[in-house]
């Protein structure tokens, strides 16, 4: 169960090698997460993940390997994390890929790849957890969204658009989670230094996987329905939205 | 199970979200308006039968998560509220479990019977009272509130029992705080105190520092019948743990000027004022905390006695503002309510310390001496001091601030107490009530089949349970093994 700052005894991550997810879950442990499934598509990493967390006191940790774009399975998996767990506190949703947007653009099959792996698979996968937790009246979701979905640039329309695309299906996810008890949040990061974006130039207001975790905490703490990290993006992007597209076009990063 | 309808209760219900008094950590759960005993004998039969978990609840004053069952049924036992039986020459007064102290004061204070333990608000359940073993000012002398149920009529998976502290003392006890998981209190009989007058005779001091506090405590709490301080969480260094301290006792008739000895025992409280539905975040923050916390230190008089109060302004200040819990923002609030045993002063001071240098914004801060515990193995109030303090959710590190708090406290052999808690790590469990074993055997021997189930024993693991996944995958008539979950 949840305590009253919002802290879950037990989580599933769908994308449990993802650098911001493994920072969440290492805070999370060193409050009240003790019961944990990773799911993901790299049976190795996750394994790591796994001893890692249950080094720093988790009593449970169970991995189970699936690729999101499978969505013929996404039912059965998180029906078999739910009856791991019994009640399933929390679900962070972390998977997504980058992608090489000059290559991918040229490619119908990548670009098909792209928005299923970040917005058409976490969306079945959401849609299946969403019904376990309505059934069992609580439980918090937690999608990783971008702050590249808000106002999509050329320079990676591939990525912003699925992300795009997962933060309005998680908005509405929410809307219809009023009054079940389960509540939803989104966190729409920056820039954030992971392996993801290793060797690539970094954008205004970057930030670390750690802030991104401590501001997933204190999102979590408040019960918010978005978090952006920094936090001072929320602001820069109530303008950028409004910026006419010659001039969004010619902003750096 | 036959299983053809999906709600086979027999009572109606509706899906509700429901959070204690903090405001923290909403649930949905299936809410039952119940009218009669039978009633909830038929959903605590159902609920067996289903595998869905299930829980009473009162006036949802307990701070936390202690009446709610996420996905389950919640018995609301409001409705089970009056007077059934009142023998005036033993003082014994029979009610449903949903009758408030607030109903019984009003109907017994004019006839000249008080409850005999009453919290810092009206507006609890004698039921709830019972599943918390609720306390109040006069603990030191008077125990807890269980001392004064001489009966009740319990609901249970094993059938609706009849129980008193002769009569299967061991479930009777383990009913007294056992926070609703033996059954659903249906009925109580209470041993009411005979009072002269609705008025009480106020002494009011001030203590220099937590010291001079509990030196004064220590030395005079005997001489009055209640007695509690309100400390300064955010004075620092000498001041620290500044405080005012009442001390009351029933006015007698004679104690009254001659002009109010008419109406002597009129008993009428209002609602004077009315927290908006959504104030904004911050209200309350160190600040005007601070600001408040010199007013009422300055406000009180340095010494002062005789002082004639009306009953409720003594002991239920707070109910005449309503849904003052909103004033904490949106986020809720958690109450930290601990007890420490005579002879830890200092812990408590450590405790002090803390908050003051983390500048978490406590406004009532209550302190107060415990008397003698009753036999209840998860009784809260046992011998020692107790200090009970408010705060709002939000401030980053008030989690680990408050996780640090518990280690001091079962550090000095004491506990919290679970009808205030929200947010207790489930491993400390065990030390703050080293008598859980014994609890759970008698738990268990009415309720094998772990039918009564809150948030709050889910989270902390009170007691052992199936979870609602597999209990309903049981009720499609799948049964293979059965696993139970400790949590």
């Amino acid at each position: 169960m949840n305590d009253a700052m919002g802290m879950p005894q037990s989580a599933v991550v769908v994308g449990g090698t993802s650098d911001i997810a493994r920072a969440v879950l290492r805070s999370l442990v060193a409050r009240r997460l003790r019961r944990i499934v990773l799911i993901g598509r790299d049976e190795i990493g996750l394994a790591m993940a796994a001893r890692e967390l249950q080094a720093l006191g988790a009593q449970q940790v169970d991995v189970l390997t699936f690729d999101v774009t499978d969505f013929a399975r996404a039912d059965a998996v998180v029906r078999d994390a739910s009856t791991r767990l019994g009640q399933v506190d929390m679900v962070l949703v972390a998977t997504g890929v980058l992608g090489d947007q000059p290559r991918d653009e040229l490619d119908p099959e990548a670009v098909a790849r792209v928005l299923s792996t970040n917005s058409t698979g976490p969306a079945a996968v959401l849609s299946a957890f969403a019904v376990v937790l309505r059934q069992q009246g609580h439980g918090r979701i937690i999608v990783l969204s971008s702050v590249a979905g808000v106002r999509v640039r050329r320079a990676n329309y591939l990525y912003g658009a699925s992300k795009a695309g997962l933060d309005a299906f998680a908005q509405g996810l929410g809307e219809a989670l009023r009054d079940s008890g389960a509540s939803l949040m989104i966190v729409r990061p920056g820039w954030v230094a992971t392996r993801m974006t290793k060797g690539r130039d970094p954008a205004p207001f970057a930030t670390t996987r750690d802030a991104v975790a401590a501001d997933v905490i204190a999102g979590m703490e408040r019960s918010s329905a978005v978090v952006w990290s920094p936090g001072s993006l929320r602001l820069v992007f109530a303008m950028l939205r409004l910026l006419p597209r010659g001039l969004w076009r010619r902003l750096p990063g | 199970m036959s299983g053809a309808s999906p709600k086979p209760y027999g009572v109606p219900t509706t899906r509700q979200t429901l959070t204690g008094w903090g405001r923290t950590a909403p649930s949905a759960c299936d809410v039952a308006q119940v009218r009669s005993g039978l009633e909830v004998d038929r959903l605590v039969s159902s609920a067996a039968e289903s595998g869905q978990g299930i829980v009473a609840r009162g006036l949802a004053r307990s701070y936390g998560d202690a009446a709610q069952c996420a996905g389950g049924i919640v018995i609301d036992t409001t409705g089970l509220d009056g007077v059934l039986d009142f023998d005036p020459g033993a003082g014994l007064v029979r009610v449903g479990s949903g009758t408030s102290i607030d109903a019984l004061l009003r109907a017994f204070v004019p006839r000249g019977w008080f409850v005999p333990v009453t919290p810092g608000t009206r507006y609890v359940t004698v039921g709830g009272a019972i599943a918390a073993d609720i306390h109040g000012k006069n603990h030191h002398r008077d125990g807890s509130f269980c001392s004064y149920v001489t009966r009740l009529s319990l609901a249970t998976p094993s059938g609706r029992l009849e129980i008193s502290p002769e009569r299967d003392p061991e479930l009777f006890w383990a009913t007294a705080g056992g926070m609703g998981m033996t059954g659903a209190v249906v009925e109580a009989t209470l041993r009411m105190l005979p009072v002269e007058t609705a008025i009480m005779m106020v002494d009011t001091e001030r203590a220099a520092n937590l010291d001079d506090c509990m030196e004064r405590m220590a030395r005079r709490d005997a001489e009055y019948r209640y007695s509690v301080a309100w400390i300064d969480c955010l004075a620092r260094g000498a001041k620290l743990g500044r405080a005012v301290l009442t001390r009351a006792d029933h006015a007698r008739l004679a104690d009254l000027p001659t002009a109010r000895r008419g109406d002597a025992l009129c008993f009428a409280p209002q609602v004077r004022a009315q927290v908006p539905a959504t104030p904004p975040p911050g209200l309350l923050n160190p600040l005007t905390v601070a600001a408040f916390n010199e007013f009422w230190f300055r406000k009180a008089p340095r010494a002062r006695t005789g002082e004639l109060q009306a009953m409720a302004a003594f002991f239920h200040p707070l109910d005449g503002v309503g849904a003052w819990n909103r004033l904490y923002g949106p986020w809720g609030m958690v109450q930290y309510q601990f007890v420490v045993p005579f002879g830890a002063e200092d812990s408590l001071l450590d405790v002090l310390r803390r908050l003051s240098e983390g500048r978490v914004a406590s406004f009532l801060a209550v302190l107060k001496r415990f008397g003698d515990a009753d036999p209840g193995p998860l009784s809260f109030p046992v011998q020692g001091w107790t200090l009970a303090l408010d705060m709002p959710v939000g401030p980053p590190g008030l989690g680990p601030l408050l996780d640090a708090l518990d280690e001091i406290v079962a550090g000095a052999g004491g506990r919290v107490y679970l009808a205030k808690d929200s947010r207790l790590r489930p491993e400390m469990l065990k030390t703050m009530y080293p008598r859980l074993p014994e609890w759970r055997v008698t738990r268990d021997r009415v309720d094998p089949g772990g039918t009564f189930v809150s948030d709050l024993a889910r989270r902390l693991g009170l007691v052992s349970m199936h979870s609602p996944l597999r209990a309903s995958r049981r009720g499609r008539s799948n049964p293979g093994p059965e696993e139970d979950v400790v949590r």
